[in-house]
């Protein structure tokens, strides 16, 4: 089937959204050709003023870089203006003669900056502030001269003004209101603005009209209506935009302000679209990029011949970028008899918020100074929410939290492109998104004007907690350049079941791993898919295939369970039978309150334990070691709390619990902590009707003191707290990583807030509870399975 | 002099756990034989030049093995430690006879 030809005139921002957003829809249908009248690629045209201002290089600010339209075989004509249209015969014509037949032509020429029809206008040093050629004129004359006047007190006013002080020049803006941005803002917050940007080194002439622009060939000064002059020799006028129509006016396209179309961006030509600052939907023009967006989904839905209700209007909002100034507005800015106002005006902090309310619901906001609030007004007013909504919102939120913690998901974080927080958290998640350039990539989230970058930010540290801080990415080994974080949530999207899996699609560079990845990928597996996750002998550590500790000279030692580190003579019999029968090298107490049988060779450890009877001890694995004891309340003086009774407990639930490193525990009956709880990985320590809960001690090679988790009443709630500290600790920390670097890295109060919070213990419990289920004694398994007891204990004699 | 080689019967190829180390002891040396994901038989002395690890309890990748004390990094095939380490082991050649693996060993390693 041939492919359907569609013409775009326009490469900006809203007809190549469109583009993009049909690319998306039917990739490879269309055969597409779009003209250009900039010898540049798609940029962001909101940047401009962060070019101006110096925050951004012109090299930033490409949307669509060269090569993607290559990558997309669109076929680009940069720098050449389509002249006219053939409606009859769906041709279009242009400046350098070329013609191209169309199937679909979308008219996306935006607008023209409105220059003032004042005499004088057509002076040198008199520029609009709409493209990148006049952002390059200003910085040019910024070099050579010393005065601007900016005309217009408007957002775009204003960015160009700062750009300007910036770029070293003396500003004067001269605006014909009585205060600042009244169009988007109230009397309030336009002269709160004033007093700020004054500050900053601006100088204002409100309610100043001016009639003439002085000078010779090059500007010298302005002149007003009441008389005075100021001197000036570089003026940039930026009092409003026109749309574009002329091409389509001259096509006898129906053109009111702008090129009139439908929900579907229809013109009155069919098969003529038109979409952006030059379309009129419904009587508006829009000049903000969140609409132009929305305009461009409807229409590629439309295009693509998809079920779709069609656009329906915006609501719309402002920020200045403006550094230093947060201003924000949506909605209905000026009260009316029909409104009633919250007004909150805090004259210390230099903050002025006003909601306004219509019949209970939100109707507009304006914000100045803390504008953190502004997406999740924006998004209320939208959806015309009820007053009660926002309010409640705002009573839950606490102070020191980033306010997208209480966003729900479906709240939008990026206005222009329409992101939810919810896509943003997803993707960070699933894709492992670790910056907010990647956000930017994979979600189109601040990839327009950037507002809301910081928003994008606090979600990657609400998402990551303290990862999002590591800038340098910690990968597995050296064999993949992923981090365990991508790894695991590749793991889960595309459920990976077994390490080689892993290894092949994620794109190892070695193809069987090596001794770090191989390892840690067992056991984020087993981790992920408790149940079914089958455990790869091959993949472990010596120590954790033999169950048994290696020694230097290639002998084992075997340690057996010994709950609460409390025994019985029957047990020690065996033990010292054992050790006689086999000729053990050394009998030795653990640290762990153990005993440890040392020198035993491979090929005598299964008769080892057979003839010991026990469960393993455990003291080889990456997993839940030993549970050390004091004597306790049973027997000790100053014991408060049977603190071998629950190191029995907390032993016997978690016992042969992968973990992602070593986890070793300790329960004293009183303060003097005789089982040294300070420095375990779980220390508990009973005091008279309590236990204290600390997590993330080590007594090893890094010295630290656990920090108090929890206080807790009940011996049940002991292993509730433990079992949900531990499983966190297991889904979150990197393989390797002991409690106390863990722990270290993301804060004693983000656990501690995981951890209290009753719904998600509850879960952690439950998902602990399947890691336990598919616990089998190993030692036990080796001796009734033929197979394992010949692979890998039995040494073959060669003759 | 030529060297006479010797063959050893180690096992049975269905028999051999794959990407594991077998233990063989020879006399008073020990091999360690390995089953590579590729279906290859690899067999090197048990021992590691660095402190006499036993290689066979080592963790297989491709061509390697890892020793199980301190991580060195040799090649089955060749017997080269990988470099930041340092050192060889010995390799030996392995014959298969339908099912049944044999390692060649010189003669010497019998005598002497």
């Amino acid at each position: 089937m041939e492919k359907k030809k569609l013409v775009l005139i326009g490469n900006g921002m809203a007809g190549v959204r469109t583009i993009e957003e049909i690319l998306k829809l039917l990739p490879d249908q269309f055969d597409i050709t779009v003209f250009g009248k900039e010898p540049y690629p798609n940029y962001n045209r909101i940047q401009l003023s962060k070019v101006l201002q110096g925050d951004t290089e012109l090299s930033d600010i490409t949307l669509n870089e060269w090569q993607w339209y290559e990558d997309h075989n669109i076929r680009l004509y940069p720098g050449e203006t389509v002249t006219s249209i053939d409606k009859a015969n769906q041709i279009i014509y242009t400046d350098k003669g070329k013609q191209t037949p169309y199937d679909q032509l979308i008219i996306a020429t935006g607008s023209n900056p409105f220059m003032l029809p004042l005499p004088g206008i057509e002076k040198e040093g008199v520029t609009a502030f709409r493209d990148i050629q006049d952002c390059e004129e200003m910085i040019t004359a910024s070099r050579q001269y010393k005065r601007a006047a900016v005309i217009g007190g408007g957002l775009l006013g204003l960015e160009a003004a700062r750009g300007l002080l910036n770029l070293g020049m003396e500003v004067d803006v001269i605006h014909i209101a009585d205060y600042l941005m009244e169009r988007q803002l109230d009397r309030t917050a336009g002269k709160l603005l004033q007093e700020e940007l004054e500050k900053q080194g601006m100088n204002f002439l409100l309610e100043k009209q001016t009639t003439k622009i002085l000078g010779k060939k090059r500007v010298t000064g302005l002149q007003f209506k009441d008389g005075n002059k100021i001197m000036a020799d570089l003026v940039v006028m930026a009092v409003g935009i026109k749309p574009n129509v002329q091409l389509a006016m001259e096509s006898g396209i129906q053109v009111n302000k702008g090129i009139i179309v439908n929900d579907h961006m229809q013109t009155n030509v069919p098969n003529i679209y038109a979409v952006g600052e030059c379309a009129e939907h419904n009587e508006m023009v829009y000049g903000l990029v969140a609409p132009l967006y929305e305009q461009g989904q409807a229409l590629a839905k439309h295009i693509c011949g998809m079920n779709h209700q069609g656009y329906k209007g915006s609501v719309l909002s402002t920020q200045l970028k403006v550094s230093g100034v947060n201003v924000f507005s949506t909605g209905i800015i000026n009260e009316t008899e029909q409104t009633k106002t919250i007004k909150l005006f805090d004259e210390w902090r230099n903050t002025y918020k006003k909601i306004l309310i219509q019949q209970d619901k939100l109707v507009g906001a304006v914000l100045f100074g803390d504008t953190k609030e502004g997406t999740k007004l924006l998004s209320l007013i939208k959806k015309k929410a009820m007053v009660n909504e926002y309010l409640e919102s705002t009573q839950t939120q606490d102070k020191d939290e980033s306010v997208v913690a209480s966003m729900s998901d479906e709240e939008v974080i990026c206005g222009c492109n329409g992101v939810s927080k919810g896509t943003i958290v997803n993707a960070i998640k699933n894709q492992g998104l670790k910056t907010v350039e990647e956000v930017k990539g994979c979600t189109n989230a601040s990839r327009s004007c950037g507002t809301c970058k910081s928003l994008v930010a606090d979600l990657l540290t609400y998402t990551l907690g303290d990862d999002y801080q590591s800038e340098e990415k910690e990968t597995i080994c050296a064999c993949t350049d992923l981090t365990r974080d991508e790894v695991i949530a590749e793991i889960k999207q595309k459920n990976l079941t077994h390490t080689r899996e892993v290894m092949n699609v994620l794109g190892w560079k070695s193809e069987e791993g090596c001794s770090k990845c191989k390892p840690a990928l067992n056991y984020y597996l087993g981790m992920i898919h408790p149940k079914e996750y089958e455990d790869e002998r091959e993949s472990r550590f010596v120590n954790e295939r033999l169950h048994a500790n290696i020694q230097k000279d290639g002998t084992y030692s075997v340690v057996p369970r010994m709950y609460g580190g409390v025994t019985n003579a029957a047990d020690l019999r065996k033990i010292a039978d054992v050790a006689e029968k086999y000729d053990v090298g050394m009998i030795k107490l653990t640290g762990g309150q153990r005993i440890d049988l040392l020198g035993v060779k491979k090929e005598d450890l299964p008769h080892v334990w057979d003839d010991l009877g026990m469960p393993s001890g455990y003291a080889y694995g990456k997993s839940i070691r030993t549970v050390k004891t004091c004597v306790g309340s049973e027997f000790c003086r100053f014991g408060t709390q049977d603190s071998t009774g629950m190191g029995i407990q907390l032993e016997k639930k978690f016992e042969g619990l992968n973990t992602p490193h070593k986890v070793k525990m300790g329960v004293s009956a009183c303060p003097r902590n005789c089982a040294e709880s300070g420095i375990k990985d779980v220390g508990v320590v009973g005091l008279d009707g309590i236990w204290e809960i600390y997590v993330g001690g080590n007594g090893g090679t890094d010295l630290r003191k656990a920090e108090l988790l929890v206080k807790v009443k009940t011996e049940d709630e002991v292993l509730e707290y433990t079992a949900a500290f531990l499983q966190y600790y297991r889904e979150n920390a990197r393989y390797l990583e002991r409690t106390s670097h863990y722990v270290e890295r993301v804060g004693l109060e983000h656990i501690k807030e995981v951890v209290m919070d009753e719904e998600s213990r509850k879960t952690l419990n439950e998902r602990m509870e399947e890691a336990l289920n598919v616990y089998q004694e190993p030692w036990n398994q080796v001796l009734e399975n033929e197979t394992i007891l010949k692979d890998l204990y039995e040494k073959v004699v060669a003759k | 002099m030529e060297q006479t080689n010797r063959k050893v019967f180690v096992g049975n190829y269905h028999e051999l756990p794959e990407r594991i180390g077998k233990t063989v002891i020879l006399e008073d040396k020990e091999l360690a034989i390995f089953k590579l994901a590729n279906g290859e038989v690899r067999a090197i002395e048990n021992r590691c030049p660095h402190k006499g690890g036993v290689l066979a309890e080592g963790m297989v990748s491709g061509e390697h093995v890892f020793c199980p004390l301190h991580d060195w990094k040799i090649n089955m095939k060749s017997g080269l430690v990988e470099a930041p380490d340092e050192g060889c082991v010995q390799t030996y050649e392995i014959l298969k006879e339908h099912d049944q693996v044999y390692v060649l060993v010189p003669a010497r390693v019998i005598n002497s």
